[in-house]
């Protein structure tokens, strides 16, 4: 395939802009004020936005936009650039992190508009933007890492960002250490890579370079490789085994939920799979483990989000699923639905975050859906956004997630490496995300009005800052699914857009269902769960306690509890680490290290408490000295 | 002329004498003036050798050896009346400030 290659020095602006902001508003923003201090950090956004919608306009079709800043490392024939590039799949990224990412910085305005660090928080969320740019347009793996890190940092702070709350500061270091765990591998998985590849004589660590030698590795290696790659992913996108900090990440102001939590930053697994496929696909072992681990990931991660009861919540453990849905799509090899989900997800779930978060911002903070409800009246922007969101994450005809959801589900079914089972998975997940969602949606605003007495006097339907973006969203929750429909549709400019960065799609396996007929059952189940949610939550409101009390309650309670997967971690994971850190720190490092320490300074002391007498202070026995060491040296030297 | 070895062995005494009085003495003033003996013992050296080795360079040192002991004299009995008008005492078992 011939790349076209060309440089355009404006794409350093693209990060840039956002570090200056975020520089600026930790030097500055206290002296400038908290309005300026937002404002400066939404126009820094705004124009990274502009410049990448200009990338994107420039960018012809199957070509690369490079801007090399300068040679990073340099060892050998080794080299290392700091240098950004833009493809297909990147300008995708680049749009989702930067349009997303400013619709969150004007919805902040309004959302932190009363909080005391309103200056760190957009001091910390363009620094996100920056990161996460620089990830998104890296062009070799150690570039990548950094922006990797450095959102995973971003991320630390913002949960953390109400630090006054311990249980906030003990969420950021859950989500923190969790991802250092993922981070081990896919440092390990690069240095791996690194290693192999130089012992074929490539010494590069380009994207591209890696692309057009990764047929030179033996496919046991390649399958170690992705495997520790995948370690990285599931950490950071919060994929089974590594998922619980996400749920506990909801602690963060919401905007962060939205945008670092469902949008952007948790995709970067999805992203980095999708920019290294050239290996992944010569890995089906690997691929194989991913497309199970996805599957299960978005069912039992929609099933503990049936029976939550903080807003927040449900929506993590969606988020969970649904990232499980592009795990899905990348294991079965279909990179381009992946990426397409990755691309809806991003505003339907941006929306229903930024809803939920309007909600909370009327009821002073309020999170908790069982005191909600009957809310309609007093939302009228915010009730229908999350509405169309809600359609769109179910997969309602013509709405985005309908569109993206059904390629998934079609690729798990028909790939080569699909298979029924996935799809069953895949299926069940549809009309769990329908229930849950719904039934989020019909307690908060519909059956009757559950809000503490106290608070029903002033709740307000947010400013225009906060609903205007909800509204860009939700609109964006429909209409960008257009852009890849099925083939008995118009077809996928998606899949063409996409096509020279992931490769002409493989044939699909025939003899099975066709794509329109196997929409049925998808569009039934999810018709099904909604059904469902308005006849539990808007009607009769006695069976979900009958439900939850079905054999002695059991089932709900192991639901609501998530599983217990925290208490087991903590059981057989965390205590037992904690354990030994505290005998390596209270014993070992008390007794042997130091004991090594102290006794070594100890013996010199106690030995030099008696050579000190040598030193009398009186002259005339330093001259025995000399003396003595004079007329030895003597006899030496005379052989006597 | 009395041979070599007579002066050498004449001025190894007399450095001995030098050497065990500077050791053992506790006057600040007679170890002073051991040292002056263990300086000229050594000139006796110079001079015996110069005369032997028909050289005149052992004289021009001595004269030089001289001038030193000279300025070496009268610094080190300044520093020894200073001390005695500090302390009152000239033995050097009392002058044990540089101990740990």
């Amino acid at each position: 395939m011939a790349h076209s290659n060309e440089t355009m020095t404006f794409l350093r602006l693209i990060p840039l802009i956002p570090l200056f902001g975020a520089v600026a508003n930790i030097f500055l923003g206290v002296r400038l004020g908290r309005k300026a201090a937002g404002f400066l950090a939404c126009a820094a956004v705004a124009v990274s936005l502009l410049l990448s919608l200009w990338a994107f306009w420039i960018l012809p079709i199957g070509g690369i936009l490079r801007d090399t800043v300068y040679t990073w490392i340099e060892s050998g024939s080794f080299q290392a650039q700091l240098s950004f590039q833009v493809d297909a799949l990147t300008a995708v990224m680049l749009l989702v992190v930067t349009g997303i990412g400013f619709l969150i910085h004007v919805y902040s305005l309004g959302y932190m508009g009363h909080d005391e660090g309103m200056v760190r928080y957009f001091a910390y969320l363009n620094l996100f933007v920056f990161f996460m740019l620089l990830l998104v347009m890296a062009d070799n793996l150690v570039l990548l890492f950094v922006g990797w890190e450095g959102v995973g940092l971003c991320s630390y702070l913002l949960i953390g960002f109400w630090h006054q709350d311990h249980a906030n500061t003990i969420a950021g270091n859950k989500a923190f250490i969790v991802n250092r765990i993922g981070d081990f591998g896919f440092l390990l998985g690069i240095l791996l890579l690194f290693w192999e590849m130089g012992r074929h004589g490539v010494w590069s660590i380009a994207f591209l370079d890696l692309q057009r030698s990764a047929h030179l590795l033996a496919p046991e290696t390649v399958t170690l490789i992705t495997l520790l790659l995948f370690a990285g992913a599931t950490g950071k996108s919060a994929q089974i085994p590594l998922y619980v900090w996400l749920p506990d990440a909801m602690q963060g102001p919401t905007p962060v939920s939205a945008l670092i939590h469902a949008a952007t930053m948790v995709t970067a697994g999805v992203y980095m799979m999708a920019r290294l496929h050239f290996l992944f696909s010569l890995a089906p072992a690997t691929l194989a483990l991913i497309a199970m681990i996805g599957a299960l990931t978005a069912f039992f991660a929609a099933t503990v989000g049936l029976v939550q009861n903080d807003i927040k919540r449900v929506l993590a453990y969606s988020t969970v699923s649904q990232l499980g849905y592009m795990f899905l799509a990348v294991g079965v090899g279909a990179f381009s639905a992946a990426i397409f989900h990755l691309f809806t997800h991003a505003f339907f779930k941006a929306c229903l975050f930024l809803c939920a978060g309007s909600v909370i911002h009327g009821l002073d903070g309020e999170q908790d859906m069982r005191k909600m409800g009957g809310l309609k009246p007093y939302f009228p922007v915010t009730y229908w956004t999350t509405l169309v969101a809600a359609l769109a994450i179910s997969g309602a005809p013509l709405t985005a997630g309908f569109f993206s959801k059904d390629q998934i589900l079609w690729q798990a079914y028909a790939s080569p490496s699909g298979s029924f089972e996935l799809w069953r998975f895949a299926w069940l997940t549809a009309g769990l995300t329908a229930f849950y969602m719904l039934r989020q949606f019909f307690m908060v605003f519909h059956g009757k009005c559950r809000v503490e007495e106290h608070l029903k006097a002033h709740i307000h339907e947010s400013p225009r800052v906060m609903t205007v973006p909800l509204i860009v969203l939700a609109f964006g929750s429909i209409f960008t699914g257009w852009l890849g429909t099925p083939e008995f549709m118009w077809g996928s400019p998606w899949n063409e857009w996409l096509q020279p960065v992931f490769g002409v799609a493989k044939e699909v396996r025939h003899g099975g269902m066709s794509e329109e007929l196997l929409m049925l059952p998808t569009l039934g189940i999810a018709g099904l769960g909604i059904f469902l949610a308005y006849l539990f939550y808007c009607r009769d409101s006695r069976v979900p306690e009958r439900l939850s009390s079905w054999v002695w309650g059991m089932p709900y309670r192991w639901l609501l509890n998530k599983y217990y997967i925290d208490e087991i971690y903590d059981f057989f994971l965390v205590r037992p680490f904690t354990w030994c850190a505290g005998m390596l720190a209270n014993i070992f490092d008390v007794g042997v290290i130091d004991g090594i320490v102290n006794g070594v300074a100890g013996r010199v002391r106690q030995s030099s408490l008696f050579w000190r007498r040598l030193q009398s202070g009186n002259v005339q026995h330093y001259l025995y000295g000399f003396l003595a060491g004079t007329l030895l040296m003597l006899a030496y030297y005379l052989n006597l | 002329m009395a041979p070599l070895h007579y002066y050498l062995i004449l001025s190894a005494v007399l450095f001995a004498i030098g050497v065990a009085g500077v050791i053992i003495r506790r006057n600040l003033i007679v170890i002073l003036m051991s040292i002056e003996l263990m300086l000229n013992a050594v000139n006796l050296t110079f001079i015996a050798f110069s005369r032997y080795l028909g050289s005149m360079e052992g004289q021009v040192i001595v004269f030089f050896v001289m001038t030193v002991a000279a300025a070496e004299a009268v610094i080190g009995l300044a520093i020894i009346i200073s001390v005695f008008r500090h302390r009152q005492t000239l033995d050097p078992d009392e002058m044990q400030l540089l101990k740990w």
